[in-house]
Parts: structure tokens; sequence; C-alpha cells
């Protein structure tokens, strides 16, 4: 459990982190973006609205900046992120809000999906070296290679434009349909995230198979394999002790994925004007909706860091030697 | 030095990547056209490759083949930064943390795993969005920011392999005749590291080309400033894949290249791995000729391969 | 026994026939790392052969190719280890070389049994010890009973000294010492005829050493396996083999029964080997090492492998080929020109006891 504890403490610092940057970089850029924002907002919003920013930002209060530091925490401690530029009055609490959904349903799948696929993938490419698995690896460094939004163009260009199998844009069919708890709603919602699921785990797959088949083949040396070999166990037993010992490097390696999965995800929606976190994330950029990013920037950080909490003790409890009080 | 050469994975990838290399400095003076001219201003609609064009045109008749041109040295220099920054970044805050330990080494290592957590994408679109109010960044600048995410990784790996050097003989050989640490670390430690380092370094310019690519890709950097990611921008904002035309030419080049540079990058990677490691060859069992003198396709676990031989040994 | 000469003059040594209660019969085995031309040679033809309730020490340093025998003779050699040549037969009627996964499946454990170093690698690490025990049960012996298997390992475990609580531990919650006996106890599990044992002592300090070989011998005492035992230890293989086969570059240089070769070595590498052993008794002498250091076995030298480090070496041991395993008489034999009975054996050499340079 000890290492439990000091995960935790990592991500406590981290967010801390995080937040103290989130706070301070829109003071400390040149050209002091602050007042850029609050030019356009002057033009634009209510003077409530313009105090409010002002207080956001730091720009003529009377409080120092420590002060304002402390606010800040206030603020974010209440769930209070602050209020969208481009869609005033909304909070940025509530449009991430209802992005939110649209995202982790998507990632979370996709990256469940691609993990299962390239564990197993990398397994067999380990036990069968020689095969045709082996070809299969060139093709696959590609698409890892390759940035998500591109497969994710590749993806809407084949699948959608060529063939038509599936719709090149959105979450479901905004024109023709409502949010219900009906078959035909769900089953556009599904018919609409096929392509950008597929791009994830295209895009992220191939990761996995590597970096399992290089551990497994490392484990197959191991001792232990080779007892269970002169034991005579069934070669399925077998690999699968190589397996479950491969898969803990792998599971570490998962945590550190997830920061990269999460932003090649934000790549996707945009390419699909999938109505996702990523997709708001372009539009405030475009609008230089500065509360929205950084919003957004503070919610990612801590989803990544609350999947990585998973991921540790995931392994804590696949890994009997970390129980030991060290 | 020539087994490393012999291996296919090693000799593709360094085959693209010296093109793409070659690339990035030549690249403004091959092409053609300028990027940002226009060939005409009254068809609307992007052409498909002809021979003015090459790879065809954009939607504002911009000449694709010279963005791409054009795109490429930015798109590579900024990788090459980035990767050079974080490797330098990486070694240091590595070797230092593993080689020194105690409070020096908790603090590196903090310090590393808090920028390995951090998602880089969100928080460099964050630093650039609000950077490229007060102008538009150079290329230089770019790859250092970028280098600041992405040095975590190899640091903790330059860490650990430090770690397992420290307790070698000559290392403390070194030390008990009283060579200085920054020494030790210099002309002991690193030169064993360098695979490692290779291995670092490859990986952090693919990270540097994606992540640039991506920020363009978003418009966060500035879009009159050509890379591959730019012209990405402007193909979808066009949707030009979305199109029923399919203006395959427009997107699918900038794409292909930053594909095909990471895959160049990945392969020399892999093979500077297999080098490394041994055991991920095959060592020839699973050749051609093994085959034909009759040894099994596939190596299976738990039973030595016999070579079939004409009569019974004595 | 004085100033006598080798007996068995040129003939050369053979397995003992079949039938003679041979468990084990190798007969001119090559193993491969590797295939083409970079192909390095672990073992080159090698004979030899483990009879019943036989205790036979295979000697070396590391390299020699021992453990790679050990290994290529149940198929265990994992990749890229290659068999190119010879015969291995178990039980005289078994040939391993061709049989199918599944005969050989049946095979494993159930008559032969290896004993690894308890490295900290040696057991699964995350699986509990019961379990290894019963997945090699479960595997052999399908119709036992879960609680019948629980019994039989609580029991194997208390005949090696351990509690049968331990059965719930996870490896790493074991010393050293203790792991190498659940190894010892878990061969022992399907009483086997014969039991590979590799290097099972090298990495426990010398009292825990005694002790398992202590065990070791009350067990064989008991069961009466047989037992190949590799090590790189010929004082302790001395106490515990019943004969003794060195290896040198992947070939079998002398073989013997165990006193007789460590009271007289035939080739000059045991006898190099055995000079580097300080005795406990008698005047102080200096110390002679061999010099020099084993081939590089991609470029082995020509002819005899020994020759660049023998003192003894003449013009016949680089010009002709390697020599062959030559019958010296009571069971022993050696590799080497000298011994082919056409040469004069110098006195270190000619098997009289206690006399060494």
């Amino acid at each position: 459990m000890r290492l439990i504890a000091r995960r935790v403490m990592l991500y406590v610092v981290t967010a801390i982190v995080a937040i103290t940057i989130n706070f301070f970089l829109p003071r400390l850029m040149p050209g002091n973006p602050a007042l850029a924002v609050l030019g356009k907002a002057q033009s634009a919003e209510s003077p409530q609205a313009v105090a409010a920013l002002e207080l956001q930002y730091g720009v003529q209060t009377r409080t120092g900046i420590w002060g304002q530091y402390v606010q800040y925490w206030n603020h974010l401690l209440h769930g209070n992120l602050g209020t969208s530029l481009n869609a005033y009055p909304a909070s940025v609490g509530s449009l991430i809000r209802a992005a939110l959904p649209w995202t982790l349903g998507l990632v979370g799948t996709a990256t469940v999906i691609s993990f299962v696929l390239g564990t197993l993938l990398g397994v067999a490419a380990a036990w069968r070296r020689g095969s045709w698995l082996d070809n299969l690896l060139p093709a696959m460094t590609f698409f890892q290679a390759a940035p998500y939004f591109f497969v994710a163009i590749l993806a809407v260009a084949l699948f959608a434009t060529k063939l038509g199998w599936f719709p090149p844009s959105q979450g479901y069919d905004t024109a023709t349909l409502n949010p219900a708890f009906n078959w035909a709603f769900i089953s556009n919602v599904l018919d609409h995230a096929v392509l950008p699921a597929l791009t994830i785990v295209l895009a992220s797959v191939a990761g996995w198979i590597i970096g399992m088949r290089n551990m497994m083949i490392t484990t197959m040396d191991e001792d232990y394999v080779l007892l269970a070999q002169a034991k005579g166990l069934q070669r399925r037993r077998v690999i699968g002790y190589a397996a479950r010992n491969a898969l803990l490097p792998n599971v570490s390696g998962f945590a550190l994925a997830i920061g990269f999965i999460v932003s090649g995800a934000l790549l996707t929606e945009i390419v699909f004007s999938y109505p996702g976190i990523g997709y708001l994330l372009v539009s405030s950029i475009g609008s230089d909706d500065y509360p929205v990013l950084q919003g957004i920037f503070l919610i990612i950080t801590i989803a990544v860091l609350l999947a990585n909490l998973i991921a540790d003790f995931a392994y804590a409890l696949l890994d009997p030697r970390t129980r030991q009080e060290a | 030095m020539p087994r490393l050469l012999r291996s296919p994975k090693i000799l593709t990838g360094l085959f693209l990547s010296v093109v793409f290399a070659v690339l990035a400095i030549a690249g403004p003076f091959l092409a053609p056209y300028s990027p940002d001219s226009h060939a005409s201003t009254t068809i609307g609609i992007a052409q498909p490759p002809s021979a003015a064009h090459l790879l065809g045109t954009t939607q504002t008749q911009q000449d694709v083949l010279s963005q791409l041109l054009v795109g490429g040295r930015s798109t590579v220099l900024v990788a090459l930064v980035a990767g050079v920054v974080a490797t330098v970044l990486a070694v240091g805050f590595g070797v230092a943390a593993g080689y020194l330990g105690g409070w020096a080494d908790d603090l590196l290592s903090m310090l590393a795993n808090i920028f390995l957590v951090l998602p880089a994408l969100p928080l460099l679109i964050v630093i650039f969005g609000l950077l490229g109010k007060g102008g538009s960044p150079n290329d230089l600048l770019i790859g250092f920011i970028i280098s600041a995410t992405g040095w975590a990784f190899g640091a903790r790996q330059l860490r650990a392999e430090t770690l397992s050097m420290r307790s070698l003989d000559y290392v403390d050989s070194a030390r008990i005749i009283g060579e200085r640490r920054w020494r030790i670390m210099a002309f002991e430690i690193l030169p064993n590291l360098i695979p490692v380092v290779a291995t670092s370094f490859l990986f952090t310019v693919i990270y540097g080309v994606g992540t640039y690519t991506a920020l363009s890709f978003l418009g966060v950097i500035n879009t009159s400033h050509w890379s591959w990611g730019t012209m990405l921008y402007w193909a979808q904002n066009a949707q030009a894949a979305q199109d029923v035309h399919l203006e395959w030419w427009w997107f699918l080049p900038p794409g292909l290249a930053v594909g095909l540079f990471g895959t160049g990058l990945a392969l020399l990677n892999f093979g500077i791995d297999e080098y490394v490691n041994p055991r991920l060859r095959s060592a020839g069992l699973t050749g051609r000729r093994a085959r034909r003198a009759g040894l099994p396709r596939r190596s299976r676990i738990g039973m030595t391969p016999v070579l079939p031989t004409q009569g019974a040994a004595r | 026994m004085s100033g006598q000469r080798t007996v068995a003059q040129g003939t050369l040594a053979t397995p003992d026939p079949p039938g003679a209660g041979a468990l084990i019969e190798v007969a001119g085995l090559h193993v491969d790392y590797g295939f083409g031309q970079d192909a390095v040679h672990a073992v080159v033809d090698v004979d030899f052969s483990l009879h019943r309730g036989e205790v036979l020490g295979l000697a070396g340093e590391s390299g020699s190719g021992k453990s790679t025998l050990a290994y290529a003779v149940t198929r265990l050699l994992g990749p890229p280890g290659l068999i190119t040549a010879g015969q291995v037969r178990f039980r005289g009627s078994v040939d391993m070389l061709s049989a199918t996964e599944h005969e050989l499946r049946g095979l494993r454990w159930n008559d032969i049994a290896v004993v690894l170093q308890a490295s900290m690698n040696a057991l699964n690490p995350v699986s509990r010890i019961g379990a290894q025990f019963a997945d090699v049960l479960h595997a052999h012996r399908p119709r036992m009973s879960r609680a019948a298997m629980r019994k039989r390992s609580g029991e194997l475990l208390e005949m090696v000294g351990i509690p049968a609580d331990r059965l719930r531990s996870y490896p790493h919650e074991l010393s050293g010492g203790m792991r190498q006996r659940v190894l010892i106890a878990m061969a022992l599990a399907l009483d086997p005829a014969v039991v590979i044992m590799d290097e099972p002592t090298t990495a426990l300090d010398v009292v825990t050493q005694r002790e398992i070989l202590q065990e070791l011998t009350a067990l064989r005492d008991r069961l009466n396996f047989a037992v190949l035992f590799i090590s790189h230890d010929l004082s302790l293989l001395v106490e515990i083999a019943d004969s003794i086969a060195v290896m040198y570059a992947g070939r079998l240089v002398e073989l013997g029964p165990a006193g007789d070769v460590y009271r007289a070595p035939r080739h000059p590498y045991s006898l190099g080997l055995l000079g580097s052993f300080p005795p406990m008794h008698g005047p102080h002498k200096r110390m002679q090492g061999i010099p020099g250091s084993p081939p590089d076995l991609r470029t082995p030298p020509a002819g005899c492998a020994f020759n660049p480090r023998c003192r003894y070496a003449f013009d016949r041991c680089d010009a002709d080929p390697h020599p062959p395993l030559f019958a010296l008489g009571d069971g022993r034999a050696a590799a080497c020109w000298l011994q082919d009975g056409t040469e004069t054996v110098p006195e270190a050499l000619a098997g009289k006891t206690g006399v060494r340079p």
C-alpha cells in the first residue's frame, strides 16, 4: 500500500502544479493575453462580465497576486471554472459537462478495445514467431507514427465519403433526432461512433502489440517459463504464465500512454466534428475563449491523473511483490 | 558495426530518415512555387495533380507540392530541435538523478514524474494559444517549448540505466581512485548509455513531429507558418476528405509525409533495439535457408528443433 | 598401481549397450546456437549414458556446454538452440529427438525432472507455491482431487524440511535456500527416474550448500532416482557423484568414476582444474591455474580444443583433429592424443594417485 500512497502524493502534487501553471500562464505570456481577452470582452460583454473576467485574470484588482491565487483555488474547489467568453453567459463548467460524456464514452471504449486487442495480438506474435503476424508489424508501425487525425481523415475519406458505410461527422443525426433513451437514438449514436473509435484503435493498437510482443519474448527466456515447460504443462498454460508476467510492465505503460491517447482522441473528434471535449477545444481556440481552454486543460489533467491512479491500483493487484512491506 | 547495417529494418529506417533530412534542408530550394502564391483567383475548387502542379492545388489554388517542400523544413527542423534539447535535458536529469542518488534523485525524479504525467498536448495548446497572440513564434522557440514536455520519458529510462551501472566494478574503481563525480558521469557512465540515448533521441523526434503537427493542425500555431500540420489544417477546414470529390492530393501527401518520417525513425529504433537485445532477433532459425534445411517454420516453445539428417548418427 | 600405462590401447569408448539399465543414452550429439554461417557449436559430438540410480556429475567452466547438453537431451533448449546431429534414447526405446510434443510432455517431470538454480525468477513470481505444485500434479495425474494434491504437496515440502503452510506463500517471501528446497521437492513430486540438477547450490552460502547436499543424498538413497548433476565445482561433485564427465569447449574430454577422476585425472584439462583447488591439508603449494581462457566457440582452435592452453601439447595436438574419447579401462576415458595407446604418457596423467605437479 505504500506504493499507492506515494503515487497518490505524486498525483496530488502534479494536480497542484497543473492548477498553478494554469493560474500563472495568462499572466506570464508576452503581450499580456489577459488584456487582449479583456479588450475583446469590453466591446462585447456586459460590465458585470468584464468585472468577473478582470477578477479571473487579475487585471485592475486591488488584491495582490497571492490573494488572487487563493481566490482562484477557492473558485476551483467550489467547482467554478469561470465563464465562457464565446458562449456567455454559459459557465465553462456547463459546457464541459455537456461534452464530457461523449469523449469519455468514445475514449473509454476505444482504449479498452485497443489495449485488449493489442495485448492478445502481441502475445500471439511472440508465441508464433516467424508466422504471418511478423509481417504485420511494419504496417502497424506506420499507423502508430501517423498522427491520429490523419488516420481519422483517411477513415473518413475511405469509409464515409468513398464507400458511404458510416456517417462522416457528428455524434448523432442532429437534424432528425433528439437525445432519448430509445433504440433509434442509441443505434444512431453507435453508428456515428464506429469511425472515430476505429481511428483511435488503429492509431494506438500498434504500440500495445509491439510492447507486449517484446515483453513476452524477454519473459519467455525466464527460468520459470523453462520450468513450466520442463513440467510438461500444456503449451497454452506456459504461454499463460509468461503472458501474465509480461503484462505487468504493460499495465504501467498503459498509465503513461493514457495522456497520449487522450490527446489523440481529442484530435480525432475534431475531424469528425464529434461533440466531445476535442471539438469544444478547437472551437475555443478559434474564438480565443481562454476560460474554456484553461478549464479543459484542468479537466483533462485531472482525468489523466485519475486514470493513472486506476492503472496503479491494477498493477498493485496483479503483482504480489508490491504488497511486500519493503 | 557491419552487423548493425545488415538488418533490413535499420536500412529502411535509415533510408527514410535520410530522405526526409535532405528534404528539410533542400526543401524550399526545390519548391517550384511559393507556397503562399495563388495560381489563380477565379477558380474556387482544388485542382487534381497536373503537369503544372505535380500534386495539385488547394482550394485557393496554392501549389500543394511547394507547400509540402517548404513545410517539410519547418516540420523536420522543429522535430529535430525538440529531439536534441529534450535528449540533452533527459541525459542531464536522468544521469544526475541516477548517479547522485539521495535527495537530488528524489527531487529530480519528482520533477520528471510530474512532467511525465501532465498531459502534454493540452498544456502546449494553452501555452501556444496564449503565446500566439503576442506574435508568431519561430521554429527554434517552438522546438524548445515542445522539448520541455518531452524530456521526462528519456530521463526516467536513463536514470534506470545509470542506477544499474552505478554499482559496476569499473565505476567503483574510478570512484575509489578519486575521480571527480562529473568526470565519472561523463567518461565512464555516459559512453555505455549511447544506445539508450539514441533510442530516446529518436523517440523524442517522433514525439516532436507528432506534437508539432497536431498543434499546427489545431490552428494553435500560426496558420500562415507553413508546416505539414498547417496543410492538414487548411485541408480539414475545406473539408477535403468529406467533400464528395475527395481531394486526396491535398491531405494525403502531408499526412503520408509525417507517417513515413515517423515510420523511418521508428524502424531505426527497432533496429537499435534488436541490436542491443539479441533475444529479439531470430538468429537465422526462421529464415528461408533454415526452412529449406527442414526446420519448422515457427519456433515452438518447449521443443528444441532437430535438424533432419539422412542417416542416424553413429 | 605403479608405472602402468593405459590399458585398452586405441579403442574408442562406446556407450554401454542397452539393457544394461541405461536410462539415458546419448550418442554423437551436436547442438548449435543459430543456423547458417554464424552458428555457434555449443556441444560437439558427445556420447554418454546415465544408468538407473547413478549420479553423474557434469563438470566444466561457464560456456563449456554442460547446461546446453543437459537441456538439449530433454529438448528443453530454448531458441536459438538447434540439435544438428546425434541420437538420444530414453529407457532404450523412446527416441527423444523424433518424439512428438505429446510424447515428450508425457515424459517430462513424470520420468525426467529438472531442478533449476534458485534464482529470483526460478519460480513464477505471481503464483503461490501451492499452485505451482498443483499445476504439475494436475497435468500428469488429472484425476487427483484437490485435497489429495494439497496433501501430497505438503508431504513433499516436509520431505525437504519446509513447513507445509508455506504452500500459501509467494516465491519472493522465501529465502534462497528455501526456494532451492522447494524446487527439489517439486522435482520429486511424480517420483521421476531421472533428475537433472543445474547448479542447484551455486547461488547459496556454504552452510546451506552443505545442508542441501546432505538432504539430496538422503533423498536419493531413499527414492533411488538417477541424477545428472551439473556444476563447475569439481570438489563438490566428488562428494556426491558416482561418475564424473568433464566438458570443455562443448566436448566431453574425460569420463570416469568420481573418485578415480579426482585422485588421478587422465586429461590435461581435468588435471589443470584439480590443480586449481587448494587442498586443506598437506604442505603449502604454489597454485597453478590454467593459463589463457576458454576458446571463443565461434572460432574454435584447429585440432584439439584445449591445445592452446595445454602444457603437454605436442605436434599432433594441432595437426590432427580433436581427439575422440579413448577407453582407458575401469570405466575411464579421456579425449587426449597422449592417451591413444601409442604415445608416452606423462607421469601426472598416467593414472597414478597422488602424483600431481
